[in-house]
């Protein structure tokens, strides 16, 4: 891992570090944000960034109420959206609770979908309150279940009361586990950071400690993935990649619901981050109710008529 | 002196005012060519917006029980007697018509409102029926509301012909997205705001104004529309309308321009329940 020998793993040197990083023009990011969000996408480009976001989808669901028969219909939808139109791609995960992480990889082996990860949420999710302890045992038990992809939460009490090393080191424990078994995307939870410095703080200390992807948050908290925190995590992964020629991924989840929030997402990313990026290897969107929406839309432009949720499924 | 402050008519979509997306706007004159007014101009987006908020709406709207419908319809002609000046005034403006013709026209809005809200929790019990069947069980018709009705008002009397379109379709319990006149679409829009004020609930009831052409196409192929309303379209234009509307099997209707039990019917569908007897 090149990235690490910026620092030698102490709390010191990763506080130095951190205090090399300049601290973010919060107005700058919110207008090149929303002046990224103005630009019209439209016709064959638009059919191409549908397609790529519903590519790029984690398809989520991580309710209390979930059950077994909702693993197993999500996971179908995963593989084939539009059971009507076979030319729409397959979505990028799936992402369930620990203990359903078996069901959901059994299924989709028997549905011809072994090319779809499960990614499973860790470390306690989504508050990430829970001993070190326990933390390892849930993503050893979602990796031995067949997760490839962990979806861990940092410790955001530690980070705001200024124990990095303690996040840091929580976050080496888990990619340890991972290794090469399983992709490690480490949630900030960017609506509890506050501001646009803890978030760009919060996004080297992860890559530094051996994240694969950098998301934004757990889905339970508001706001969620708004624009100027997926742009400073953009900026971030660009320039973490200038350092160490490693590329981080990035994963705004929570709060994209409509195409339209969709292809912003795109947008900033070819724009912030560059068109490597434009890949589910290295962005991907954590959602439910999006896929329903950018079905919906392809349908438009497929037939030129507005459809309706009567003609997409529920879950 | 005080200032004059023009009015800006604006959209209804989920009960707020939005300006046209596209910010566009037309401008309506009377019939000698004078100048009225600068009403939005809906787009095709507008349009979609306009049905996914009447879509989120119908659930509550329907389920609320057809006593309280009553009630909030006839909220409606008590909202519209305080604002009746107003309605006059645009009447007279757009249609070139006396004071006189324009009260009486007022008037029987109002009416056609009362006269709705009186029809709300009755239809079901004169539509549906208990039916005899040769077996134990009780077997029942009722009438329900079938969902988004697509309406484009007739216009020969710019807000009758608004009334006539919307109070039956809400009586039913279904949610509306009007198109108003392109010619007279005021009356609409201050209609729309009596609405915003009588506790009806928001994305109920929407309200486009623009050009026809543009608009109708969208509004008889949405597959989010379940009932059409075509009083305002010419029998030619209607043609055309009804082979797009097909697709998800919408109920297209014409009327003229007079109150009915069978204009809240049009737009009802009809289920039968099963219940066995003695259990």
């Amino acid at each position: 891992m090149s990235a690490l020998n910026l620092i030698d793993g102490s709390e010191t040197s990763l506080r130095r570090f951190l205090q090399t990083l300049a601290g973010v023009d919060q107005i700058g990011a919110q207008e090149r944000a929303a002046m990224l969000a103005t630009r019209s996408i439209k016709t064959t480009s638009k059919k191409w960034a549908i397609d790529m976001a519903i590519s790029m989808i984690d398809l989520t669901t991580l309710e209390g109420a979930d059950t077994a028969g909702k693993i197993r219909s999500l996971c179908s939808k995963a593989l084939r959206p539009d059971p009507q139109d076979p030319s729409v791609p397959h979505v990028g995960a799936v992402c369930v609770y620990n203990d359903m992480v078996g069901i959901a990889r059994k299924h989709l082996d028997s549905i011809g979908g072994q090319s779809i990860p499960v990614a499973a949420v860790a470390t306690a999710f989504p508050s990430g309150r829970a001993s070190r302890k326990v933390k390892l045992q849930d993503t050893k038990d979602a990796i031995s279940l067949g997760a490839t992809e962990i979806d861990m939460v940092i410790d955001r009490g530690a980070f705001l009361s200024g124990h990095l090393g303690e996040v840091f080191d929580e976050i080496r424990a888990i990619k340890e586990i991972c290794s090469d078994k399983a992709h490690l995307k480490v949630i900030l939870e960017t609506g509890e950071l506050v501001t646009l410095d803890n978030v760009r703080k919060a996004s080297y200390l992860a890559m530094l400690a051996g994240a694969d992807f950098i998301k934004t948050s757990t889905g339970k908290v508001t706001p969620a993935a708004t624009a100027p925190v997926v742009l400073v995590m953009l900026e971030a992964v660009r320039d973490f990649y200038e350092l160490s020629q490693v590329r981080i991924g990035v994963k705004p989840a929570g709060g994209i619901r409509t195409t339209k929030d969709a292809i912003k997402q795109l947008v900033l990313v070819k724009e912030i981050a560059g068109a490597e990026w434009l890949n589910p290897e290295l962005f991907r969107i954590g959602a439910s109710a999006l896929l329903n929406d950018l079905l919906m839309q392809r349908m438009k432009l497929t037939t030129g008529r507005y459809s309706s949720a009567n003609y997409v499924t529920v879950d | 002196m005080s200032l004059d402050i023009k009015k800006t008519y604006k959209l209804f979509i989920a009960g707020a005012f939005p300006r046209s997306e596209s910010g566009r706007s037309y401008e309506i004159k009377d019939k000698k060519g004078n100048f009225i007014a600068n009403p939005a101009q809906a787009s095709r987006k507008d349009l979609r917006d306009a049905v996914l908020a009447a879509k989120n709406a119908h659930s509550s709207w329907a389920s609320a029980t057809a006593y309280n419908r009553g009630q909030i319809l006839y909220r409606i002609a008590e909202i519209m007697e305080g604002r009746s000046e107003q309605f006059v005034a645009e009447i007279m403006a757009m249609e070139s018509v006396t004071s006189k013709q324009a009260q009486v026209q007022v008037r029987q809005a109002i009416d056609t409102w009362v006269w709705y809200a009186g029809w709300s929790d009755k239809i079901s019990t004169i539509a549906g029926s208990t039916n005899p069947v040769a077996g134990p069980f009780f077997n029942f018709t009722v009438a329900e509301p079938l969902g988004v009705v697509g309406i484009v008002a007739d216009e020969k009397s710019s807000l009758l012909g608004v009334v006539l379109g919307l109070a039956p379709v809400l009586a039913a319990g279904n949610c509306a997205v009007l198109l108003a006149s392109q010619k007279r679409p005021l009356s609409a829009i201050t209609l729309a705001e009596c609405l915003a004020t009588s506790d009806v609930p928001a994305g109920v009831v929407n309200i486009l104004t623009g050009l026809s052409d543009e608009l109708t196409p969208h509004l008889a192929s949405h597959m989010e529309i379940d009932g059409l309303d075509l009083s305002g379209v010419d029998s030619k234009s209607a043609a055309a309308l009804r082979i797009s509307s097909v697709d998800n099997l919408k109920r297209v209707h014409s009327f003229s321009a007079e109150k009915s039990p069978g204009r809240i019917l049009s737009y009802m569908e009809y289920k039968t329940l099963w219940h066995p007897i003695g259990v």
